[in-house]
């Protein structure tokens, strides 16, 4: 009944080995090779390694972790599984947060950046339980997540029409873009703890999601507290959302994607889900930026890119396989 | 040993749905509480789940408020089978039956005890053959059962059921009665809201008749099952006869104007 289920336990085991190889890969793959032997010397290429391919292989990891794991709780908690972590609204306005940094040109300071989108988040958040109130009600919740998204994307979309130099419109188009590139150990140092910390909360409410999968009265019944519930699936994705687009910017369709692919595996319970979700996700996001990373472009392609490309095709195949069955 | 509410008052949109009602159920008893649409058994039955928070009264389990347990505690004692089955992912069978557990089980899962419950349960609803069924897949019987189990699963002293046969055909509404009327039977308090008066009648121990947000009449089948108040609560006029085999019948005949 728990997380941690038994049943999925062998699926958990086979995402962990892939992940840990395909961090391997991320870690060899790049514009320089550097033989394994020479990973941990003093040379200039063991300082790609150390100061490059491991920070940027981690935080690939646990953004693609955090946000596998935030849309398949965000999937349970709308008892929807169309729903993606975007929904709350929470991604839009820690990229605000991010903008208006840039906006002002205080990104020249490294830190102020993801300091300024964690507060955009923070902001969103709390704005989020404002607007929905203490009913736990899911339809309001909703509305004012797509409130909070539209208001943040709409102010983004203000910011870079008013920006001060073509540059500075040109470096926030490029950093909505999302990416991992130059991602150092400052990065990781601030994103992973709040990101693990997120996870917690996210965690947490599995059995409640389980409990919500025979209707709200049911898991009411059972003692289970709608809105506890809420506060901890907004923390829970507000921190690991967060996080994730303060370091990497927005990168879309992860949350949507990665529970899909695991549910034929891990079955429908929503606790079930959370798991291989997060392995899953780390998994699809390291590999890809490893691919963008080898892929013969002029520069390099950004990540929020590549997984938009992926989205598209994974949903066809998902709507002809519907069809069918709908026939 | 009994479920009570007293000076219950339930206001929702400025229309009174329960108007200071008083009442009592008690174990091992089976009541059946009928009325109207609208007359306000889908919100009694909620407030007595503690769904719903009255504006004004008191609901006791052998004089404790409901309102002051916390949460798991009110499920121990309470189970409820909400009126429609709204199911959201294509789980198991055995999975929802273990979902009644939750208010027993601690954060890391289900013990010995839990899984002991849980099989008890399926086989008093007949589900141990479909238990690796996913629940989307089952036909309105099945699915019915194992919604009961569920519930059954969580071993609650009180069982309150909205409209268990709804979408069920005749044989599996005798199924489902005669588990309630067994659960009863074992010293559990049940409740079931009702709109068949033939299965009303047939099933319970007591009734409890609505009208308007209020009690318009409570007591035994055969105080309460007659043609005025039958009337008074639906506006038709019921024949009340008894079939071959001694069970009561009682049939609407025609809308009184």
């Amino acid at each position: 009944m728990s997380w941690l289920d038994r049943k999925t336990l062998w699926l958990n085991g086979l995402l962990l080995i892939g992940l840990i190889v395909t961090m391997l890969l991320s870690l060899a793959v790049g514009k320089v090779s550097v033989a394994p032997s020479a990973w941990l010397g003093d040379d200039l290429s063991a300082l790609i390694i150390m100061e490059l391919r491991v920070p940027r292989t981690i935080l690939g990891a646990a953004i693609g972790a955090a946000l596998g794991m935030a849309g398949a709780t965000m999937q349970g908690y709308l008892r929807n599984p169309l729903a993606d972590p975007g929904v709350f609204g929470v991604s839009a306005s820690s990229a605000l947060g991010a903008v208006t940094s840039l906006y002002f040109g205080f990104a020249m300071t490294a830190w102020l950046l993801p300091v300024f989108a964690l507060i955009g988040a923070g902001i969103g958040m709390a704005l989020l339980t404002l607007l929905a109130g203490r009913s736990g009600s899911l339809i309001l919740f909703t509305l004012a997540g797509v409130i909070l998204s539209s208001l943040a994307g709409s102010l983004t979309s203000l910011m870079i029409s008013l920006a001060p130099t073509p540059f500075a419109t040109t470096e926030i188009v490029t950093w909505l873009m999302g990416a991992l590139t130059d991602r150092s150990w400052d990065d990781v140092k601030l994103a992973v703890p709040i990101i693990a910390i997120g996870m917690l909360f996210l965690i947490a409410t599995g059995r409640s999601l389980d409990a919500l999968t025979l209707g709200e009265d049911a898991a009411r019944s059972m003692g289970v507290n709608i809105l506890h519930l809420q506060w901890f699936a907004v923390i829970g994705v507000g921190l690991t959302v967060g996080a994730s687009v303060a370091a990497a910017g927005i990168i879309g369709f992860v949350g949507l994607i990665v529970p899909h692919l695991v549910r034929p595996f891990a079955g429908h319970r929503p606790s079930a889900v959370l798991l291989p979700s997060a392995l899953a996700g780390a998994l699809l996001l390291v590999g890809a930026d490893s691919a963008v990373r080898i892929l013969p472009s002029v520069s390099e392609l950004r990540l929020g890119i590549a997984m938009s490309l992926l989205g598209a095709p994974f949903f066809m195949a998902l709507l002809f396989k519907m069809r069918r069955e709908l026939n | 040993m009994s479920l009570a509410f007293e000076n219950t008052s339930l206001t929702l949109r400025n229309r009174k749905i329960l108007d200071d009602v008083s009442g009592l159920f008690k174990r091992g008893r089976v009541t059946v509480i009928l009325g109207a649409n609208g007359a306000g058994k889908s919100s009694l039955l909620s407030c007595l789940a503690g769904l719903r928070q009255p504006q004004t009264g008191r609901i006791t389990v052998d004089d404790r408020s409901i309102h002051e347990m916390e949460g798991k505690e009110r499920g121990r004692l309470i189970g409820l089978l909400p009126q429609r089955p709204d199911i959201h992912w294509n789980i198991d069978v055995k999975t929802v039956v273990g979902l009644g557990r939750l208010p027993h089980s601690g954060r890391w899962g289900m013990n010995a005890a839990d899984h002991e419950a849980v099989a008890k349960a399926m086989e008093a609803t007949d589900c141990t053959g479909l238990a690796e069924r996913k629940v989307l897949r089952l036909s309105g019987g099945e699915l019915g059962r194992v919604l009961l189990g569920r519930v059954l699963a969580g071993e609650p002293q009180w069982l309150l059921a909205d409209e268990p046969l709804a979408s069920l055909d005749p044989a599996h509404q005798f199924d489902v009665l005669d588990k309630l009327k067994n659960y009863a039977a074992a010293g559990n308090g049940v409740v079931i809201v009702l709109h068949d008066l033939t299965q009303a009648a047939r099933c319970a121990d007591d009734i409890m008749i609505m009208k308007d947000g209020a009690i318009l009449a409570a007591g035994s089948r055969d105080e309460v099952i007659v043609p005025d108040i039958m009337a008074q609560a639906y506006g038709v006029e019921v024949q009340i006869s008894t079939s071959d085999n001694g069970e009561p019948l009682v049939v609407p005949v025609r809308r009184l104007r």
